[in-house]
């Protein structure tokens, strides 16, 4: 075994009086893919950041190529070849692709900038990492995969020794994480060493040499990926039993109420003609590729978004919704995907997260604090949301509590029907247990879900029903037995559900 | 996190003495200490009314302004609005003047003009910025232009001056009062009381905060977001009226220099009393302490001979300034 290139020995770290790393300990070694896993919360981002220079430690030693102390900041690591990827895009959104993979190593031809050459070597990344981006592109105008791709693509360019990803695939398709993963076979072949965090165990059993677990600010686990299964992964993260993901499906009757009726909604420009009914106590999922339109859809129907249909009828009424607040006066709720941009006030407390949505129930003229003080202690309670004190900025609070802390403010507007998009991106496995549970609950005491989510397992576990939707348009409709991967991604893919050729799933 | 209840404590301690919330008062605190020692005539009755009947009218203004700052908009256009609105209700008076003869309803007259120009002159602006989505900042700069120029039109140049028995009539409002408190600290007290309560009470001040901080968050979470964006400018404008209302018996006219660079002094009172000035927090009670230290400044200056009057502006700026350091060293801390 090589001596490690990058390494944490006994590191300890305190964000005031709090000690959130307890003396973990983690190396690094070229041509070796290292997935750290762990709860939201564990201490995986702060030993990143650590390890990149972004934080120091507060005790123990971070060494690089056998020498102590090796960076005093971020720029230095990064000089030295240690390169991190943020989960939270790290690049300049008004500036174009090129100029932001050039960022601060422009490429010049006299005091000039060789424009032309900078967008060459730009393609030839780019395209080695099948992006389609084109270099002349403004960033805020690509999608987060394409974003993720041009970080990567920075990150190549740079020609990394160490390679340091926070949950690079989570906004990323299959084919996507496909491609990522071959980039980073390459690297390992080029003697790059790379560590990853990914909440997707499948991913870790398929591109991790070894594998570090973390729980409560500890390493519970090092060793190599292949001793391991994904059960036990789960399990000596969370460190109790989740092989019951899922809970029970309940059985919604045949004749249960149609509580949402949609026929031919239309959001200009993303999707056409889409029509569905929506049973009381029932689950349905929406599943796609990301940009198939799911989102805006539902966005259109909760008046988020300008959109026209034939019929949209709530509980046998036909209604126009025009904005959010008179959706929600039907008892209809979305509940976004991107909880850190359109979900919570990351400035804000929670308790002011939390009531934001439901504020008209507190007080009459002046809001009564008591009450929502209430409202938090109990939503805490109930939804077992833990941050270090109450008055804790919801932006300093990991992704797992924030989700949780916004599908109580969701719920605290006691909805009807809840449309809930992407609900377990980006956090960890004990929390998606409880939200499924949840979820669960809420069917079988009669209210409605519409679950919109990438993640195929969590559709097939989560939910009654399925709609797939593909560029706009509904696909196809699965339920009961039914809802299981091939048809899904079949129909996804534009091909008839039902076939008699077993076509293996495009990688 | 899961480690919990430790952090408890620790951060309560450390937040028990803010600069950020406490400098403002301390700046006043230094401000009437030091004038009281140049002077001993600045803490008198005569003094104290003078300064805060004087700053009452950008007070009633930057009260509002407030809430348009803490929702992430701005107002550049309340200046030349304050004189645009004086110079109509001049007008107005005068003009109703020989039907209704020199009484109580002309006068009533004028302040319902002015209030219904500032209520329709702030619906405008709201209108530009939340139905067409055009930058409060361009929108806000043109109407500035307009009344401005629109004001020095309709006094051709000149002056627009009351008539002089309307004058007698109205100057009370200005310079009387009640209990030996003058009417327009009266009105800025009863402003700054209902402007505090609602920032930190009310629905309207936690959905300012709200869409100052995140616009988006709060479409999300079905706050009628433009509405309250449009009530903010609404508001404002009516304040502007107001403020035009005890600002006409003073002088009893209106030119192209009325209202000069009041926005500015509006917006500087904000910031200086801790409301962020990209949106997100509003501080009602801090823009009054603002308003106060901004006027104390200039008549600090007026009753002592250390330093020249016209360095007033320089003072007040560097003040500014130091308000957003402060600022700034609370977002870098947390």
């Amino acid at each position: 075994m090589n001596d490690p290139i990058l390494s944490l020995t006994d590191v300890r770290r305190s964000f005031g009086e709090v000690e959130v790393l307890h003396g973990i300990s983690l190396e690094l070694r070229a041509g070796e893919v290292h997935a750290l896993i762990g709860e939201n919360g564990a201490g995986k981002s702060t030993a990143m950041k650590i390890l990149c220079g972004y934080l120091s430690a507060t005790s123990g030693v971070v060494s690089f190529k056998g020498q102590a102390h090796p960076f005093k900041d971020a720029n230095e690591a990064e000089a030295k070849g240690v390169v991190m990827i943020h989960q939270e895009f790290n690049l300049a959104d008004m500036l174009s692709v090129e100029e932001n993979i050039f960022l601060g190593r422009e490429l010049r031809r006299g005091i000039l900038l060789d424009k032309k050459a900078m967008q060459a070597k730009t393609r030839v990344l780019l395209d080695q990492l099948n992006c389609s981006a084109p270099a002349t592109a403004r960033i805020d105008t690509l999608s987060n995969s394409d974003k993720q791709m041009v970080e990567i693509a920075k990150a190549l360019s740079r020609h990394a020794k160490v390679l340091v990803m926070d949950e690079p695939t989570a906004v990323l398709t299959k084919t996507e994480t496909a491609v990522l993963f071959e980039q980073v076979e390459a690297l390992r072949a080029e003697g790059a060493a790379i560590l990853f965090t990914s909440h997707k165990l499948d991913e870790v059993r398929q591109i991790a040499d070894r594998v570090t677990i973390m729980r409560d600010g500890d390493v519970v686990h090092q060793g190599p990926t292949a001793d391991m299964s994904e059960d036990q992964m789960a399990e000596a993260m969370v460190g109790r039993d989740v092989s019951q993901l899922y809970p029970p499906k309940g059985s919604v009757p045949q004749d249960a109420d149609v509580v949402l009726k949609v026929k031919n909604l239309t959001v200009p420009g993303y999707s056409t003609d889409i029509s569905f009914d929506l049973h009381a106590g029932e689950i349905l999922g929406v599943s796609g590729m990301i940009g198939s339109g799911r989102t805006e859809t539902m966005e259109g129907l909760c008046g988020l978004r300008r959109a026209t249909a034939t019929q949209v009828q709530i509980n046998g009424v036909d209604v126009r919704i025009t904005a959010p607040k008179q959706a929600l006066g039907y008892g209809l709720c979305y509940l976004t995907e991107d909880r850190k941009g359109r979900g919570l006030l990351l400035d804000k407390s929670m308790r002011e997260n939390l009531t934001l949505q439901a504020l008209d129930t507190f007080g009459s003229i002046l809001i009564d604090r008591a009450a929502e003080e209430a409202a938090l202690a109990t939503a805490t309670k109930d939804f077992d949301i833990r941050a270090s004190h109450k008055d804790v900025k919801v932006g300093n609070m990991s992704g797992g509590n924030q989700q949780k802390l916004l599908v109580a403010k969701t719920m605290l507007s006691a909805p009807q029907i809840v449309i809930i998009d992407e609900p377990t991106r980006g956090i960890d496995i004990g929390t998606k247990q409880q939200i499924y549970e949840f979820i669960r609950g809420l069917a079988n005491s009669g209210k409605s879900v519409i679950v919109i989510s990438s993640e195929m397992q969590e559709i097939i576990g989560l939910t009654d029903r399925v709609i797939v939707m593909r560029a706009g348009r509904i696909a196809g409709m699965l339920s009961g037995h039914d809802i299981a991967e091939e048809p899904i991604v079949r129909l996804a893919m534009g091909m008839a559900a039902q076939t008699e050729l077993k076509t293996k799933e495009p990688v | 996190m899961a480690a919990t209840d430790t952090a408890t404590t620790p951060q309560r301690v450390a937040r028990k003495f803010d600069l950020m919330v406490w400098g403002p008062v301390l700046a006043l605190a230094a401000l009437i200490v030091v004038g009281a020692l140049m002077n001993p005539n600045f803490l008198g009755y005569a003094n104290i009314t003078n300064v805060l009947a004087r700053s009452a009218f950008i007070g009633i203004i930057a009260v509002g302004m407030t809430f348009v700052i803490a929702s992430g908009g701005l107002d550049l256009s309340v200046g030349s609005m304050a004189a645009f609105v004086a110079g109509l209700m001049i007008l107005v008076m005068n003009a109703a003047l020989p039907t209704l003869g020199v009484g109580i309803p002309v006068i009533l007259l004028g302040m319902l003009t002015a209030i219904v120009a500032g209520v329709i002159a702030g619906f405008i602006n709201g209108v530009l910025i939340t139905k067409l989505g055009i930058e409060a900042f361009i929108v806000t700069l043109g109407s500035m232009g307009i009344y401005r120029s629109l004001v020095t039109w309709l006094a051709d140049g000149g002056t627009l001056s009351l008539d002089f028995s309307l004058r007698t009539l109205y100057r009370p409002v200005y310079y009387d009062g009640i209990l030996g408190i003058a009417w327009p600290i009266i009105v800025f007290a009863v402003v700054a009381i209902i402007g505090e309560i609602a920032m930190r009470r009310s629905r309207f001040g936690r959905y300012c905060a709200a869409i100052g901080s995140n616009n988006e968050v709060a479409r999300y979470s079905s706050v009628s977001v433009d509405r309250v964006r449009m009530a903010t400018y609404v508001i404002l404008g009516l304040l502007v009226g107001l403020a035009t209302i005890m600002y006409v018996p003073r002088l009893g006219s209106a030119s192209a220099s009325t209202g000069v660079l009041w926005e500015l002094e509006a917006i500087a009172a904000v910031i200086i009393g801790g409301t962020v000035l990209k949106g997100g927090f509003g501080r009602v009670w801090g823009t009054v302490i603002g308003v106060i230290i901004l006027s104390l400044i200039g008549n600090i200056l007026n009753l002592t001979d250390a330093v020249s009057p016209y360095l007033n502006g320089a003072i007040q700026g560097v003040i500014i300034i130091l308000a957003v350091i402060l600022q700034r060293d609370k977002k870098t801390r947390t």
